[in-house]
């Protein structure tokens, strides 16, 4: 299709520490259409970052990507040298990282940081470059930018900090960007305006979003489709709908049971996922969540299971559903 | 009352932030906070990071020396500043007890599971003899979900889960009847945070503890609590029932609070209007005059500037601090 933007198909990636291979990522594949939002969930260390990031060809030492095929807007990132992975840094993919206060350098103003970008991709000159700086903040909406420009991050708010961040990686109108957990650390009034934002600004630009958290309630407000991590794998793929009124994946039901909702009339008790998750360095055999699930079966403990398509959007990995679609299959012919 | 168990009144904690004589700067963190909690229940706290939150947990614990106000512990004044009243707390200790946010950084990295639970045993001679401690840490961490095995083990050892539990068998520890649960869950994962939770109600059950909970995610509060507080900028700005708060909610702050938290049912958070607020939370060391919500608040006026709103009893146990209720509801 012309208008795919993103194609990851089958990618292994692996971190090679001291205490061994870590599987960061076994045979995840997604891909995403020019302007929509995908949101990966999952919990820490399920590989979210690392599959996003390596979109960009910033899979930090000792990570290493196994196989599978990157496709990006025309590139093929896993061939591509550093030289031409700078160009497309920013240009055509930027990101936001979950802490405004890390990712900025604290020693240059944030006129400096935004017109550097501008400077390194576009061939403006410096008061070219100062003057889409000021657009830019208007944009994310920061009131008198002339100040701010010469301020220091320092200076500003956690929301305002990301409102810059924002203004960065927009600065020559990517057409992905990968939102890192843009709110997590941020209050809950403050979250709602930079989402608004963001969704104010995709619109605006006909940019697409990677959205990664791990808040199912944000998610549920951004994005159109869903995959579900644990521990490497895409457990489930499918639309918002799929994810949250026809959940197949016993994981995914987990999630949904656990978390307490705020217009719940009645008190019900939470129905916590068992256990804990997964050390990376000694994976089980078999699928993953197998030591969790309530619903294990024997072959789940000794094959990953294979992906059950239930329509052309949503999947899952499962030996359950895998066992339904066969039985379904059988009873309808 | 006499079913009251922890009451404060006027409960102020100023923390000093810089210069000196006249201009001596002040962070406001907590202001004529006041609140009770009856016996085996759960009040709950929220409120943004930098709301006071926090503090009046530990202030109430008096693990900070509170600069006003007076505490009342199960009938005894255990602190008034006016009276000059500030008791020895070593006997209170035994009775409240604290479980901190951060379980990675609350527990001592060089010594063992069983040592951190036994410290509280040893400091208040609760046990006759070693196999006591012995048995009675092993049973503690029982109750926590963990096993005998884990008692030798050091904190690095395990995960964030069974680090809070740790906090929590240390709490329980001495046999509290009152715990301040701050922040317990927001470090975990979320398939976590659910056995947590539950496992907080469970001992709630078993030994009528009494709780404040503390955090910043409303969901997690209402599910949890009896009663909420919603904090802001060192004030309580409402106090009610939390289902009366969480779908009556009257104090513009609340309102926006509840609006701005996304729900996870998209068709839900499709269909809701969000209040977005403009503007960030002034800062504690200079806070606006009047109502401190004012520079926010779409209903603010002269009013709001000029005096303090005062906590009013607006329905049974219903309490709110707005000077224009009528206007915003």
């Amino acid at each position: 299709m012309s208008n795919k933007l993103v194609d990851i198909k089958d990618e292994y990636l692996s971190f090679f520490t001291p205490a061994g291979e870590v599987k960061a990522l076994n045979g995840v594949s997604i891909s995403l259409n020019e302007g929509e939002v995908l949101g990966i969930v999952g919990e820490s260390g399920s590989g979210k970052s690392v599959t996003a990031y390596s979109l960009m060809g910033l899979t930090a030492h000792p990570g290493k990507l196994i196989s599978g095929e990157l496709n990006f807007n025309g590139h093929q990132v896993e061939k591509m040298s550093e030289k031409e992975m700078r160009k497309m840094r920013g240009n055509e993919v930027s990101i936001i990282f979950q802490d405004p206060m890390t990712s900025l350098n604290p020693v240059y103003t944030i006129g400096n940081q935004i017109e550097e970008v501008i400077l390194l991709h576009t061939d403006k000159d410096k008061a070219q470059a100062k003057e889409r700086a000021r657009e830019l903040l208007e944009l994310v909406g920061i009131n008198e930018p002339d100040k701010r420009l010469k301020q220091y991050p320092h200076e500003l708010s956690g929301g305002m900090r990301q409102r810059v961040m924002i203004a960065i990686a927009l600065a020559c109108e990517p057409k992905l960007l990968i939102a890192d957990e843009p709110t997590t650390a941020l209050d809950v009034t403050i979250q709602a305006q930079i989402l608004e934002l963001m969704m104010e600004l995709k619109d605006k630009l006909g940019m697409a979003i990677i959205l990664i958290t791990h808040d199912l309630g944000v998610v549920a407000n951004m994005c159109e489709k869903i995959a579900v991590m644990y521990a490497g794998h895409i457990v489930e793929y499918g639309t918002v709908d799929d994810i949250f009124y026809n959940p197949k994946h016993e994981y995914t039901k987990g999630l949904l049971k656990s978390i307490p909702r705020l217009d719940a009339t009645e008190h019900e008790r939470l129905v916590p996922i068992e256990g804990t998750p997964i050390d990376m360095l000694n994976p089980p055999k078999g699928c993953p969540f197998a030591p969790r699930c309530e619903k294990c079966m024997k072959i789940c403990l000794r094959e990953m299971p294979p992906v059950t398509e239930f329509d052309d959007v949503h999947y899952t990995q499962c030996w359950m559903n895998q066992k339904e679609m066969m039985q379904g299959g059988t009873a309808n012919e | 009352m006499s079913n009251r168990l922890v009451e404060v009144q006027h409960l102020q904690q100023y923390f000093p932030a810089g210069g000196f004589g006249k201009n001596k700067k002040f962070v406001q963190a907590v202001d004529d906070v006041s609140f009770y909690i009856n016996k085996g229940e759960t009040l709950g706290l929220v409120g943004e990071s930098g709301c006071g939150k926090t503090t009046t947990g530990r202030t109430l614990l008096r693990l900070y020396e509170p600069t006003d106000g007076t505490i009342i512990y199960d009938g005894n004044v255990i602190f008034d500043k006016k009276k000059k009243i500030a008791v020895d707390m070593l006997p209170y200790r035994k009775k409240m007890q604290i479980v901190f946010q951060d379980p990675y950084a609350s527990l001592d990295p060089r010594m063992t599971i069983g040592d951190i639970v036994g410290e509280a045993i040893d400091i208040h001679k609760l046990a006759a003899s070693k196999q006591e401690r012995y048995d009675m840490i092993i049973d503690m961490l029982r109750q926590v979900g963990l096993n005998s095995e884990h008692a030798n083990r050091y904190p690095h050892e395990f995960s964030g889960g069974q680090r809070q539990r740790v906090g929590i068998a240390r709490a329980l520890a001495v046999n509290p009847e009152f715990i301040v649960c701050d922040e317990p869950i927001s470090a975990l994962d979320v398939s976590i945070q659910a056995q947590v939770i539950n496992m907080f109600e469970d001992l709630q059950e078993k030994r009528g503890l009494t709780y404040l909970f503390i955090a910043h995610d409303l969901s997690v509060v209402k599910h949890i609590s009896d009663r909420i507080g919603v904090m802001y900028l060192g004030k309580l700005v409402e106090l009610a029932d939390s289902r009366e708060l969480t779908e009556r909610s009257m104090h513009p702050y609340t309102k926006s609070l509840i609006s701005a938290i996304p729900i996870a049912d998209p068709k839900v958070a499709k269909a809701s209007k969000r209040i977005v607020l403009e503007g960030d939370v002034p800062s504690p060391l200079n806070p606006p005059s009047g109502c401190r919500f004012r520079t926010r608040c779409p209903y603010a006026d002269e009013t709001c500037a000029a005096c303090v709103p005062e906590m009013r009893e607006v329905e049974p146990g219903h309490f709110v601090a707005c000077h224009h209720l009528d206007k915003c509801n």
